[in-house]
This record gives C-alpha cells, structure tokens and sequence, in this order.
C-alpha cells in the first residue's frame, strides 16, 4: 500500500514544517510553565532543554492561580465575560445585518455592503482615540460595557453571514412566505439554524480576537474588578524586577487553555464553513 | 375548493412583457395544467396566483375574492416547488406542521393534521427523519404534506416531478392523480412536459410566448389543436408538418399528420420515401423517413418491423386524422 498518494508528499511534508513551527513555541511555554526553578529556567532557555520538560511540578500553576495580588480567576471570568458577552450580541446583531442586506429589500443594499466591507480596511489602532473620548465622556471606562460594545459590530462577520444568507436557495424564504412566516421569522427559523457553520467560523475568529484583545482594554480599565487577563499579564513585564518566566509561562498555558478547549468545541463546524465558503480563517 | 379567476393580467419586468394580457378560468375541482416551453411564461403566471410574483396589471380571484395584492400566506394557496423547498433542519413531521404552529394552531390539532397528511402519502414511519435521510420520492411526497396540512383552496404545483428519474416521475404521475380525486381540490400544475400534461390534467392550458394558445381537456387538444403550436406541442412524437402544393391540396397552407396517423408499406402508399433511421422502443417502432414529395417524415409503428437504412417504403396519412391550418389556425372542416 502506498503510504503518499502520488502528488500529497510535498504538501504533507509543507503542513508539517508549519505544524512544528507552530508548536514549538507551545512546547516551550509548556516546559518553562512545568520547571520551578528561576535560574534552570534561564540556564536552558534558547536550549533544546526548554523544548523537552525534564522536571514536572505545578509549582508555578499554584503561585499563579492563589497569587492575591493579581487574582487570576478573578481576570479570568473578566475575559469571559467580556468575550462571550461580545460574541452573543455580536452573532446577533451582525447576522440580522446581513439577514437584511442578503435577503431584504433594503434600497441600494449593496452600496450599505460595501461601505461594511470597505471598514474592514480601516485599522482599529486608529480609531482608539476617538473610542477612547467617547467613553470617556459617556462615562463608561472601567466597565465591561467599554470592553463589549466596540467588538459588536464587527465587518468580517457580517460579510461572512451575507455570504452565506446570500446562497440560501429562493424556494425555501418562498416556501416560508406561503406559510406565513414574517421577514423576521425565516431570519429566526430558516436562516439562523442553517448557518451554524457561519456561526462558528464567526465565534472562533471572534473569541480569539477577544480573549486575546489587549490595546483597547488596557487603555479602559484601572483596577482587577474589570480588567482581563491580557492585561493582568502585561503587568509582569512593567516593573523592574526580574521577569519570573514560570509564573509568566503558566499564566499564558492557563489564558490558552478555554481557547484550545473552544476551538475544539467549534472545530468541525469551523472547517465545514471554512471549505464552503473559501475564506480562510 | 374554489375556481381561479384571471382577468386581464398582465406582467412585465421593466421594458420586457412578459405576460400581456391574459384570460384564464380554473373551475373548482379540476386539474389544470399549464404547458409551454421554457419561457413561456408558465411559471409566471403560477407565481403570480401565488403572490411571489407582482401582477403588473388585472385581476386574479380565487373563489370569487380579489386577492391581486394578498399575501401570499393570505390567499388560501399551497404551493410544492420542483426543488421541495424543504427545510433542511427540521424533520418531516416539523416540515409538514411548521407553518400551522406559526399560525399559531393548537398542538393537538396541528399533530392530527400532521398525521392525517402523512397517511395519506404514507410517510407515517419517516415522520423523525430530516430532508437529506429521504429519496427524491419521499422528499417530493413531504413537500406535498406540507401543502396539504394548509387545506388550501388551491393547490399550485411548479414543476413538481423534474427532478425524479422516469420510473418515480410515472409513480409519482399516478400517485398525483389519485390524490387530487381523493382530496377534490383545485390543482394547478405547471409543466413542460407534455406527457404529464395529457396523463394528468383534466384541463390543459398551452402557453406560447405569455400568451394562451389554446385551453381545452386533452383529448380535445390531441383531436383538434387550434394551432400549429399546439399541434406541435401536444403529442409524442411530434406532429409531422407539410407545406407547399400538398398541404393545398388538403385545402390550407399547413398540413399537420401525427406519425401515429400514417401507414406505412412496402409495396403501394401515397408517397414514395427512404428509411433514414429506425428507432425500436419494443411495442413500437419509431420510423424517420426522407420523401421527395413531402420532405422528413416520422411514422410510428405498432409492434417491431424491419426498417434499415435506405430502404424504399410507402407513407399513406389518414385523411380523417389530419389537421389543416390557415393563417396560423385550423380551418374549418
């Protein structure tokens, strides 16, 4: 039996030089975050020893999750709240969006499309500032509405859902008129539950987008009743001691951990849309 | 049950008409089919008794109310698409009850109707499975539940039975059939399909163009075509055509033979002809024929015969079977 197909070698081979490059840095924070000790940590590091656990303990997992000075489930049920919070609403409002313009008789829908798309290209660096004013002046900073109301409205996601919506076959919104549905109603009862595979290809980009969101949050929270994770782990690197990379490794393993578990959950939905529609995550 | 009135309707789409005024009464009860090729404007015409498509002028009633600008859910219509529109995420039964629980209709009720339908086109046992668990047949059958839990007063069927292979298209011709003569109602069938025209309809409606060529039961139109559209359109083969000094000779500009209509032998006939191919379909022999007099020629024949190519035989067309035409009509005989 031939193990290679003619013609699948290369591309096996390609998929593994990515595979490794991608979880080298993996191995290397698992190992570091499993080693409690400080200087072994800063012997090995840049070694093949830093790949390879030698000593396991979970030394560095208990300091970080009982450290009372950054209280890590604290940050962490900030992260998700703020992420899932954004992810509800956002599959919400940005699927009815493309609900309206894919299948509604909106006038010049395709223009509004556009202008939805040509944001896309607008850097969300650049609008910070402005953000920033306006919540200010609503009196919204340190809050977790701050943190959800910019993610909401999100360009990819809509485009995504139009896509989608848009190649929903007539007959079925048609076959739903004859039984009375409202416009509302085949939103609700024909084109949510078939986008399933939209839906998760949207909550994967999203939660990775949000759970890992750093710039905005650090500009918009003071204190730990608010702030997420990536923010309370930038915080090891702003004083002058030494960076303790055990701690800061099983932090990240710790902040890594739901994204991996969320992206399993979704997995077989994600690669289904992503096959259909032809977008790459 | 009620009658569908047309009156006058017209629809365009821009500049480009598409239906210019149209006629039409479907009397209550029957079986209408509208037939035409593709573009006639056939499935037009039933989208607008639907409401999915806009009337641009007239009126069209269903048993005697206006409904030119009802909603479709308003109109008292059920319609079964050629691609059944099912819901791919709902099972059978929620496909076939759905719209009633929408109506807000009580759970008891609604699952009586469903099971009533689901009788009736035996799909009891595959009440829990979803679309893509079913054949074409059994999809087909689930559309057709899903109209007849409505109790509409009519139904609209837009070219139901394409997407079948032969064999489940004839069952299916059966089985539509005897449900319109088990349920009475008033059905409405749009197809191109000629043959499922003349084995189903009780009235038949040839459109050409957006335009009606001819309205009549079927064996009025095989017997006597008003067109040499209909001619043409209505029977299988097609209807062979003769002009020139022969079709005067009948006493019009265009003769019209149904191959069924014409003898052939070896040995005497009115027109000379050579075989050009013979087709074997078992019971019958289709026969293409070259003749000098009269040009192409197709000829069926009961039972198997021998026909090879370049054979010299003798076409005699039945004189009581033929059709004349005049100005694009049948003249009188």
């Amino acid at each position: 039996m031939n193990l290679f197909p003619r013609g699948t070698l290369m591309p096996f081979l390609f998929a593994c030089v990515v595979a490794f490059g991608v979880l080298l840095p993996l191995m290397m924070m698992v190992t570091i975050s499993l080693n409690p000790d400080e200087q072994d940590i800063l012997v090995s590091m840049g070694t093949l020893k830093s790949f390879i656990p030698e000593v396991i303990s979970f030394q560095n997992y208990i300091d970080v999750w009982t450290d009372p000075a950054r209280p890590f489930f604290r940050y962490m049920m900030n992260t998700a709240i703020v992420t899932l919070a954004t992810l509800a609403i956002s599959i919400t409002i940005n699927s009815m969006a493309a609900f309206v313009v894919a299948q509604g008789s909106l006038p010049g829908k395709k223009g509004v499309l556009l202008f939805i798309v040509a944001t896309i290209a607008v850097p969300a660096e650049s609008l910070v500032l402005p953000q920033l004013i306006l919540a200010g002046k609503l009196g919204l900073v340190d809050t977790y509405v701050v943190q959800i109301l910019p993610g909401i409205a999100n360009a990819l996601s809509i485009f995504l859902f139009f896509q989608f919506f848009s190649r929903i076959p007539k007959d079925l919104f048609e076959a739903a008129e004859l039984d009375g549905f409202s416009f509302f109603q085949k939103y609700r009862h024909i084109a949510l539950p078939l986008s399933r595979p939209v839906i998760s290809a949207v909550a994967i980009l999203q939660f990775l987008e949000m759970w890992n969101a750093y710039l905005w949050p650090v500009m918009v929270t003071r204190g730990p009743e608010v702030r997420p994770l990536t923010v309370a782990m930038g915080a090891f690197f702003g004083t002058n001691q030494r960076i303790p990379w055990g701690d800061v490794m099983a932090f990240a393993v710790s902040m890594a951990v739901p994204v991996i578990l969320f992206f399993l959950l979704m997995q077989r939905q994600f690669i289904a849309s992503v096959m259909s529609s032809g977008v790459k995550g | 049950m009620a009658d569908v009135r047309i009156a006058s309707v017209t629809k365009r789409y821009g500049a480009v008409e598409v239906v210019p005024s149209l006629d039409l009464h479907i009397p209550e009860g029957s079986f209408t089919v509208l037939v035409g090729p593709s573009g006639c404007g056939k499935s037009t015409l039933l989208r607008m008794i639907a409401g999915l498509e806009t009337v641009s002028g007239g009126t069209i009633a269903i048993g005697g109310r206006d409904i030119t600008h009802a909603a479709p859910s308003k109109r008292g219509v059920a319609m079964v698409f050629q691609s059944y529109a099912l819901y791919p995420h709902m099972t059978v039964a929620e496909n076939i009850g759905f719209g009633l629980r929408l109506a807000g209709m009580p759970k008891s009720e609604m699952e009586a109707r469903v099971r009533e339908a689901a009788d009736i086109l035996q799909l009891g046992p595959l009440l829990d499975r979803k679309p893509k668990q079913l054949s074409g047949g059994q999809r087909q059958r689930v559309a057709i539940g899903r109209a007849i839990v409505r109790k509409p007063k009519v139904f609209l069927f837009d070219e139901p039975l394409s997407n079948l292979d032969a064999a489940l298209r004839a069952q299916m011709r059966v089985e539509l059939s005897e449900l319109h003569q088990r349920l009475g109602s008033t059905m409405v069938y749009v197809t191109h399909d000629q043959v499922e025209a003349m084995t189903m309809a009780d009235q038949i409606v040839v459109l050409n163009k957006g335009c009606i060529e001819q309205v009549g039961a079927p064996m009025d139109l095989y017997r006597a075509p008003q067109t040499p559209f209909v001619a043409g359109f209505i029977g299988s083969p097609k209807m062979n055509f003769i002009e020139g000094p022969i079709a005067r000779e009948f006493g019009g500009e265009l003769l019209g033979i149904r191959p069924e209509h014409v003898t052939l032998s070896d040995r005497e006939g009115r027109w000379s002809c050579t075989v050009r191919h013979a087709e074997h379909l078992g019971g019958e022999t289709l026969v293409h024929l070259d003749s000098p007099e009269v040009g192409r020629l197709t000829v069926k024949v009961s039972g198997d015969i021998a026909a090879a190519p370049g054979v010299q035989l003798y076409a005699t067309p039945g004189l009581d079977t033929s059709h004349v035409f005049k100005g694009g009509l049948r003249a009188p005989s």
